[in-house]
């Protein structure tokens, strides 16, 4: 599905990512962690070919992320930060992003689960960052595409939305597909992921499933786990 | 791109601005005409505001645009779209509806006034031309500074520099060196100095085509001298679209480049 090779980008002088590979092969859930400024976004704005790499490679289903724009059309990407063009009404942001992809979708189904409707005439600018994001997660989850690249879908929503959330991703799981998510919250990605990809320092420093996370570093709970990865002296 | 295209100008139409600037033109048409009571007089003074005020109002314009809409780029980069349609889309959105505010603007007062029947007809279309040109051109330079400067005040800070720059302070330099250089063949001189700056180039076509370039002074009587009005006009013309594509081609450039 998605292959990274040799991936090196700098920001200026800040080495961000450093000599990275990673190869995800179909299906499941995948979690990338890691401190902040270790380079998630980063990675993750690279695939999808919004931040132009220095050396390296990335493909995704087969075509190259630098030379291509197409492959977009097969990711569906949830933004960090919900930042909407606000004078834009909910409904208009809905239907453009329809004319831009043009693809099948199932909006109205998602407004209804989310509670929108009531929002759907309203200005982006007016809307409390919950909401928001709600929107952001409709967007993202209207089209069928085969990869998911999720960048802390929990910020902002509410228990009953997050249920709502869990359900989407695993819906979208039982469908075979690959889905990124980076997140800080533990208890959220205990509960989705199927494999940790650990970034540090803009490496890989830990691949694998969370039982192999939590017998490298000798710990029981998930949280202790992965605040021990970082000094545990073995590299994936 | 068209997409694009459509969805900045629907933004922009329905944004405040357009409408301030498009009832702007309206006024100045109209007041112009009741003063002056004469259309080829009117064209004249219109020139001498365009000139000036197309290139701020484009280059403020065009910054503000930019930086206002970075969440709705940011947010069609992760779409299926090409880069360079995306950017080239919004800027063809701004000059797009920055030019059609001039042209209605100032179309409709002319239209009423009876512009069909005057002789003026080209020279007001001419006018209309220029100032089209004068908003691709500064648009496309604003969008190089907004692409090139991450923060908005510097990007403010530059754009007005290079207005204050090709507006005013240009042709102050050019002013002094032909004074300096006064015993040395400056024909040569003045000629490229003019071409080197839209501004001034605009100016001198719309002289050229009214046929006063002894107001305009020296340059123009270069001008003049040298090309015939004809030719002179084909030149300050093509020059005017390669000032216009340069900027164009670097906002390509640049935005293959950026990271978001």
């Amino acid at each position: 599905m998605i292959q990274i090779k040799d991936l090196h980008k700098k920001f200026g002088k800040n080495k961000v990512l450093d000599q990275l590979d990673l190869d995800i092969e179909g299906g499941g859930i995948f979690a990338i962690l890691g401190p902040n400024g270790s380079g998630k976004t980063t990675l993750i704005k690279s695939i999808l070919g919004m931040v132009v790499i220095d050396q390296g490679s990335i493909s995704v289903l087969g075509s190259s992320v630098s030379k291509h724009w197409k492959y977009r059309k097969e990711i569906n990407y949830l933004p960090q930060i919900a930042n909407f063009p606000g004078n834009l009404r909910v409904r208009e942001l809905i239907k453009m992003i329809q004319d831009l992809r043009q693809k099948s979708n199932k909006s109205e189904k998602l407004v209804q689960v989310f509670q929108l409707d009531p929002f759907l005439d309203k200005k982006l600018s007016t809307l409390s960052g919950g909401t928001k994001q709600k929107v952001n997660i409709v967007l993202t989850f209207m089209f069928d595409s085969p990869v998911l690249i999720l960048d802390e879908p929990t910020t902002g929503l509410d228990p009953a939305a997050l249920i709502q959330l869990k359900a989407l991703i695993q819906q979208e799981k039982e469908q075979g597909k690959t889905i990124l998510i980076t997140s800080h919250i533990l208890s959220f990605v205990e509960e989705v992921a199927d494999e940790i990809v650990y970034l540090l320092e803009g490496k890989i420093y830990f691949r694998g499933t969370l039982s192999q996370l939590k017998k490298t570093t000798g710990q029981a709970d998930f949280e202790h786990a992965i605040a021990a990865i970082a000094t545990t002296p073995t590299h994936a | 791109m068209l997409k694009i295209l459509k969805y900045s100008f629907y933004d922009l139409m329905r944004s405040r601005w357009s409408y301030v600037y498009f009832i702007f033109y309206l006024l100045l048409g109209f007041v112009l005409l009741f003063l002056n009571n004469d259309v080829s007089k009117a064209v004249i003074t219109l020139m001498n505001i365009i000139i000036i005020l197309v290139p701020l109002i484009a280059t403020i314009f065009g910054v503000m645009y930019y930086y206002n809409s970075r969440e709705f780029t940011e947010l069609l980069l992760a779409q299926p779209l090409k880069r360079t349609s995306i950017f080239l889309g919004q800027y063809l959105g701004v000059a797009g509806s920055l030019a059609m505010s001039l042209i209605l603007g100032l179309g409709i007062p002319f239209m009423l006034y009876g512009l069909l029947k005057s002789n003026a007809i080209w020279d007001f279309a001419l006018l209309l031309v220029t100032g089209a040109f004068l908003t691709l051109i500064f648009t496309a330079l604003a969008f190089n500074i907004a692409l090139s400067n991450e923060n908005k005040i510097k990007g403010f800070g530059y754009a007005v520099l290079l207005w204050l720059f090709l507006a005013v302070v240009y042709d102050g330099v050019f002013l002094i060196s032909l004074i300096i250089f006064e015993e040395y063949p400056l024909d040569n001189f003045s000629l490229v100095a003019t071409m080197l700056n839209p501004i001034d180039l605009s100016r001198t076509l719309i002289l050229l085509k009214l046929d006063i370039s002894a107001l305009l002074g020296y340059t123009g009587a270069i001008f003049k001298k040298f090309f015939g009005t004809n030719l002179g006009f084909f030149v300050s013309m093509s020059i005017l679209v390669v000032w216009t594509l340069l900027p164009v081609a670097r906002i390509v450039h640049k935005a293959k480049r950026k990271d978001f």
